[in-house]
């Protein structure tokens, strides 16, 4: 919709503009930067967004500039004409006009006119077009005559058509008007007489012109009020031929015709003209905008003051001179929709829906997450509209997912979820992925009774997921004892706080027995210890290290001999899996579960102590298991390793050594443990003799190697 | 190609003097390296990094400044007080003077490249004027307290700086006056140390003034307003040396710790026109000081006490990435220091200052490629012959019959009889060596021990006959008129009819020496080889290349064969082997079998394992260069009968342990 902004004032005082306005306003090589030419002997540059003159450049008193001054675009340099022949070429830099370059030409200049991407080009008033280059190199060359006598030129413009410069110049012979076109680069001129149709007598009062692809639209103000259009084709058919257009009516009676001042028309864009001029009641004179379509007024603006009926349309600001002051309006012309023509309607949001918080995804790409929000607004309208309208087959599955979600049951949530995953890998997965899971536990939030089990253990093994995103997930988990679920996240999830793993794992170890059984947990990371009961014992082991090292006997020895002697039962137990098997697995993914441990120390407190005492039990279990066997590791798939569970027992033992000291029935654990510590050293100890020894062979090896100062030996060159 | 014994010799115990000094001459691309022991080496860095002269060194003459001056003159200036300049053709030196100001520390040549400017031990600095034949000197600045360590130009010839001990002066050229004191701060890392040694100083153009210290700091100087501008520490030792590029957009600094730091003007930040020096990559190529830097237009390069020369570059700047672009580390000399009499099993070690001969052990046993066999009799040291005076030993060589050792200093010619009786070695000097035997460049004996060819460093080759315990001068090759160029290769046929000599340029002069005349004198030849990696064989008798030589020329060497970045320091043949031709450089030796079809792209062209089985030797093409690199770095190599070889290695490790200890640096966990 096109629309005038607030207009503000460039300059009063400085324009000596008489009352026949100025020479005109020209682009400069800056956007924002205008030159304005004023009647008399003055040039200013403004800088519009700043309303200040940045320059000001004078002819000496007796001169008189007789062509607005222009950019070359080229160059960044301005030119203006004063005396009708004299050229000056100046910039920024230059102070008095009378120093800068000075051309005397031949012929009386007519205009100068300048565009982006080209060189400027130079109108004599006899209509003769010149390259300023070209002029330069030689500015006292013969200029020809193209226009007969007494034809005047009235008006000019200049095109850039597929890159190739074309100028239009029109001109009037005794109320007869009459367009050149002058092809630049094929040096074609052609001429047109424009015939004024029904209307014979008018005067055209001002000319505009837009091109086309194919013609240059001319437009024309008469005095009757009436706009009129003529096409003149860019490409002349046959450019000897003396050509007659016709004009066709394009308004009628925009403005009165018998004004005391002048009328101004130019083409703002395809559709848009601004008139300048009284309309046909008011007196005060007024700038409207016309549409061209649809032969509507779209905005007008009253200029009480006055004008000279001169309109400049440069870079969305209209210039012209106001009263005695330079004046511009902004023009915008925003893309226009029936629905803001109709009414505006707003999206305003009903306070009953809920936002689905955003959050970006790195691993896809930003432009996905930022179509995802736009999906996600539109995504609420259609739920809005679900409420009415039955589901639509070319929703797509991801909208349908979510639409289920929210009020369908847990049965249904599920099928539609299932169906989602199978088609699996759409660009906006990931978030698609979280959304639901949003979604999910919102309703879980509201709706105590809703906890789609299933659901959610799909979408952790989606593996899209983790704590931060859906902090909630695996809060309701805990709450409802799911410890399916919990070891799936475990697994899953790379960022869980050690305030849950320790949740968790207060869970994983004061769940009973009967109600584990019941559940259905990954067991892969457990070995099958029913075939792997072996009699051997720690003692038997700590035995064997005799060599070279005798550990030194102290008190707690004589404890373990006296241990030693309750029956063997009790050190069959130890080897014996203390934990069932699915319980075991649950603790293995704390085990694997990453944590730091000043954090997770503190909360390890808060477990009960008998849980801690089965804990260490079943540690201290697989630590016998994994001593088993030479390469120190578990059987299984993905078995905890010697690591994880040194590191636990030394962290359990850490956060509650004073309980599990005081409590009688750790007792015999913490001796098993020390003993294992002890052995540990020993071997340990061992193995750094053995190191001695090899290093020894190392450097036997390599004397073998470094065979001394000469030697004989065999080669055979192949 | 079969089985060979090789005599695997390690006990060559030479150790390259330690570098002071390195000069880089844009104009030529040829890069000078003077040594502690006075010698000095140029290196053609666009010949694949070859050393083609070389000055012997002198016990007294210990180099502290080595510069160019007037596009290819060379000057010296050292501790004994002398200004030395080289003569690059006749490779000797052309005058020594002396400067009356002490020990000489330090020597820059203007811009202009007519004044040379040395700084003395005794704070003077001292103008001299280069005239077209010697240097003039011109005047004294004003005298500084202490010794001048370092000096460098303004490039615009007005202003010096001038390096001394606590500060830096800036003198003004004109009036020859001190126009700044610039005080270098004691201090070290909150330490005040004695004394603060400025070891560098760089002038640039904008007037800025880089010094480097013994406190580890690179410091920025403003010499208009004497003050500091700008300091980095960089090093817990002394920063030793300093080069400027010629744009003045980066230098290299090296450090007593054996590090190179880089520095460059970048911008402060993308797209700013203001810059700022930066310091940008840290090298550490060296286990010892480093003493001198120099900044080729593409590369850096630094030497110092551990012996080598190493060629960094910079790989911003080198378009193609080849082998051009790789780490070059020059640690041996490319002249011969070995003979080796074939049939005595002989071997000659030259060292500086002695001549070594060695007895080669023997072994009965036979085994397979790779074993070492138990030797029957251990390797000998026959003798140990010491030279009289303060000069180095240039050349050495021992007779093929073990009968003749020839040496020569810059100034002294001598030859040496051996009498074998059993295991006693009778060494009678032979006395009276005629006049124009001063010194020579080159040595060599032929065949049959019979003739002595002497190329002395007035480009005459001289042929002496020996015979008993005499010896009579047969005739003297002068060099072509008007030439000077000293020879520095010499090759002898196996009959002993015809003799090769190459000069410094390239070119090979053919002599026969029977009929005692220039044969043929033709050019781009055979010491070609040393720098491309090119063969040519040129038969005398028929006068032009050989058939070979022009199947190899049309079909091209090896892409791998091309690509070798060290040059081939020996060729070698045996007179019962006329097809096999032996060549060597420090990585490997390389036998050619020309009656075998040449490798071309697709074969492999060395492979060190051998063939396991029937199907393996039919799949690997036979080809006619037989590479081994077992033997690293090698040193010498030659063929002492048809299937023996002699190999002298000398392990990096064995020189490093002779080297003083280097600075020790704290390193994690110890």
């Amino acid at each position: 919709m096109a629309s005038l902004e607030e207009e503000f004032t460039l300059s009063s005082a400085v324009l000596s503009a008489g009352s026949e306005g100025l020479l005109g306003v020209e682009q400069s090589s800056k956007t924002d930067q205008f030159l304005v030419t004023d009647n008399g002997r003055t040039v200013i540059l403004y800088k519009v967004s700043d309303q200040k003159p940045l320059g000001s450049w004078s002819v000496k008193q007796g001169q008189i500039i007789t062509c607005p001054a222009v950019c070359n675009f080229q160059t960044g340099e301005y030119i203006v004409v004063h005396d009708n022949k004299v050229l000056r070429i100046w910039n920024n830099e230059d102070v008095n006009l009378d120093k800068v370059f000075k051309a005397t030409l031949s012929a009386e200049v007519y205009r100068i006119l300048s565009v982006q991407g080209t060189e400027p080009l130079v109108l004599f008033k006899e209509g003769a077009v010149r390259g300023l280059e070209a002029l330069l190199a030689e500015p006292q060359q013969k200029i020809e005559t193209v226009i007969s006598d007494e034809e005047v030129i009235k008006w000019t413009k200049f095109f850039i058509v597929f890159r190739h410069p074309v100028l239009i110049f029109i001109t009037e012979k005794h109320g007869n008007y009459f367009a050149y076109v002058q092809m630049f680069n094929s040096r074609v001129l052609s001429k047109y007489t424009l015939l004024f149709g029904q209307d014979e007598n008018s005067i055209i009062e001002s000319f505009t012109a837009s091109v086309d692809r194919k013609f240059i639209s001319l437009m024309s103000l008469s005095t009757d009020g009436c706009i009129y259009e003529t096409l003149i084709p860019i490409r002349p058919t046959d450019p000897e031929k003396n050509q007659s257009l016709v004009r066709s009516l394009l308004f009628k009676a925009v403005v009165s015709g018998n004004t005391r001042h002048g009328v101004g028309v130019t083409v703002l864009d395809q559709d848009h003209i601004a008139v300048l001029g009284s309309p046909l009641a008011a007196s005060k004179e007024c700038l409207s905008v016309w549409n061209i379509k649809f032969q509507t007024l779209q905005t007008s603006k009253e200029l009480p003051q006055g004008t000279s009926g001169q309109l400049w349309y440069y870079g969305e600001n209209l210039f012209m001179l106001h009263g005695r002051s330079l004046t511009v309006i902004p023009y915008k012309c925003e893309v226009s929709s029936l629905a803001s023509a109709l009414g505006k309607l707003k999206h305003s949001q009903d306070p009953g829906t809920h936002v689905v918080p955003h959050f970006v995804n790195w691993e896809t790409p930003q432009e996905c997450g930022l179509g995802a929000q736009n999906s996600e607004q539109s995504r609420r309208i259609l739920r809005r509209r679900k409420i009415e309208v039955s589901l639509q087959p070319e929703v797509p599955p991801s909208k349908q997912l979510l639409s289920t979600i929210m009020k369908d049951s847990e049965k249904h949530i599920e099928v539609e979820l299932r169906k989602f995953l199978a088609i699996k890998q759409t660009p906006d997965f990931h978030t698609v992925i979280g959304d639901t899971v949003t979604g999910l536990l919102e309703r879980c939030k509201a709706e105590p009774s809703f906890y789609p089990r299933n659901c959610l253990m799909q979408l952790t093994q989606t593996h899209v997921l983790s704590y931060s995103l859906c902090p909630y997930l695996m809060e309701i988990a805990l709450q409802k004892k799911d410890v399916q679920l919990l070891q799936l996240c475990l697994q899953h999830f790379p960022d869980i706080p050690e305030l849950v793993t320790c949740a968790c794992l207060k869970i994983f170890l004061s769940i009973a027995d009967d109600s584990l059984q019941e559940t259905d947990v990954n067991m892969e990371s457990v070995f099958d210890c029913s075939n792997s009961v072996h009699d051997e014992k720690m003692e038997e082991q700590t035995g064997i290290l005799q060599n070279g090292f005798n550990p030194v006997e102290d008190e707690c020895n004589k404890c373990d001999q006296e241990l030693n002697e309750e029956p063997q039962a009790k050190t069959k137990e130890t080897t014996s899996c203390p934990v069932i098997p699915k319980r075991a697995a649950l603790l293995n993914a704390i085990l694997h579960s990453a944590y730091s441990e000043t954090f997770l120390l503190p909360h390890l407190k808060d477990i009960p102590a008998q849980h801690i005492t089965l804990f260490l039990k079943y540690l201290y279990f697989l630590y016998l298991k994994c001593s088993e066997n030479a390469t120190l590791t578990l059987p299984g798939i993905h078995p905890p390793t010697l690591n994880q569970i040194m590191d636990w027992i030394c962290l359990l033992l850490d956060a509650n050594f004073t309980v599990v000291v005081m409590m009688p029935e750790a007792k015999r654990l913490l001796i098993n443990l020390y003993k294992l510590v002890k052995s540990q050293i020993s071997v340990y100890s061992e193995l750094n003799k053995i190191e001695v020894s090899f290093r020894e062979l190392q450097k036997l090896n390599q004397e073998k190697n470094n065979r001394g100062l000469y030697s004989i030996e065999v080669l055979e060159l192949f | 190609m079969g089985e060979f014994k090789v005599h695997r010799v390690r006990f060559f115990n030479y150790v390259p003097s330690a570098i002071r000094c390195v000069a880089y001459n844009n104009q030529s691309n040829r890069l000078a390296v003077s040594r502690t022991d006075g010698t000095v080496e140029i290196y053609n860095l666009s010949a694949n990094y070859f050393q083609e002269k070389f000055f012997p060194g002198h016990e007294s003459r210990a180099t502290e400044a080595l510069c160019w001056a007037e596009g290819q003159r060379l000057f010296s200036a050292g501790l004994n007080g002398e200004i030395i300049e080289y003569d690059l053709q006749a490779l000797n030196i052309k005058y020594a003077m002396d400067a009356f100001g002490g020990p000489i520390w330090s020597m820059a040549a203007s811009p202009s490249d007519s004044q040379l400017l040395v700084g003395c031990e005794d704070g003077s600095v001292k103008l001299f004027q280069i005239t077209p034949d010697k240097i003039q000197f011109e005047r004294n600045f004003d005298r500084q307290k202490s010794r001048i360590l370092s000096l460098s130009w303004h490039p615009s010839g007005t202003h010096i700086a001038a390096g001394s001990i606590d500060y830096i002066s800036v003198f003004d050229v004109k009036s020859g006056s001190a126009v700044h004191k610039m005080i270098v701060d004691r201090q070290y890392m909150g330490v005040s140390k004695r004394k603060c040694i400025v070891w560098g100083v760089a002038f640039l153009s904008d007037g800025t003034v880089i010094s480097v210290d013994s406190a580890g700091k690179v410091q920025f100087w403003d010499s208009a307003t004497g003050t500091l501008v700008k300091s980095h520490l960089i090093a817990n030792a002394d920063v030793q040396s300093i080069a400027v590029a010629n744009q003045e957009d980066s230098f290299v600094v090296g450090t007593a710790e054996g590090t190179v730091f880089h520095f460059q003007l970048v911008p402060v930040t993308s797209n700013s026109s203001e810059k700022q020096w930066v310091r940008t990559k840290p090298f550490q190529h060296h286990t010892h000081d480093v003493r001198t830097v120099a900044h080729s237009p593409t590369s850096l390069i630094s030497g110092g006490t551990d012996t080598h020369l190493v060629i960094r570059p910079l790989m911003e700047k080198v378009e193609v990435k080849n082998y051009d672009a790789a780490l070059r580390k020059i640690t041996f000399p490319h002249r011969r220091l070995i003979s080796c009499s074939r049939k005595r099993h002989l071997l000659l070690f030259q060292f500086a200052h002695h001549l070594e001969l060695w007895r080669l052990g023997s072994t009965v046993a036979t085994g397979k490629n790779g074993d070492t066999l138990p030797l029957s009799k251990n390797a000998d040291h026959l003798l140990y012959l010491k030279t009289k005076g303060p000069e180095n030993i240039i050349c050495s060589c021992i007779s093929p019959c073990g009968s003749w050792i020839a040496y020569s200093t810059a100034s002294r010619f001598f030859l040496y009889r051996l009498n074998y009786e059993h295991d006693n070695i009778n060494l009678k000097r032979v006395s009276k060596m005629p006049a124009f035997l001063r010194s020579a460049l080159q040595i060599l004996f032929s065949e049959d021990s019979t003739k002595l060819f002497v190329a002395s460093n007035q480009g005459a080759l001289h042929i002496v006959q020996l015979s008993g315990g005499s010896f009579k001068h047969l005739h003297a090759f002068q060099p072509q008129s008007g030439t000077v160029e000293a020879m520095c290769l010499l090759a002898v046929s196996p009959d002993g009819n015809w003799l090769a000599a190459s000069g410094t340029s390239a070119g090979v002069h053919v002599y026969n020496v029977k009929q005692l005349k220039v044969r043929i004198g033709f050019h781009a030849c055979i010491p070609l080889c040393h720098v491309l990696p090119q063969v040519f064989e040129y038969s005398i008798p028929d006068k032009h290349y050989t058939d070979w030589s022009r199947t190899v020329q049309k079909h091209g060497f090896h892409h791998l064969w091309l690509q070798r970045d060290t040059p081939i320091t020996h060729i070698s043949f045996h007179p019962k082997r006329p097809m096999h031709i032996l060549l060597h450089d420090a990585y490997m030796f390389c036998i050619i079998d020309k009656s075998l079809p040449l490798p071309n792209d697709k074969t492999l062209l060395y492979n060190p394992f051998p063939p396991t089985n029937e199907s393996d030797v039919q799949r690997r093409t036979a080809h006619a260069f037989k590479i081994s690199k077992i033997y690293k770095p090698l040193l010498f190599m030659d063929l002492l009968d048809e299937r023996t070889l002699v190999a002298v290695e000398r392990p990096l490790d064995d020189i490093i342990a002779q080297l003083p200890p280097p600075i020790k640096k704290k390193k994690f966990g110890t």
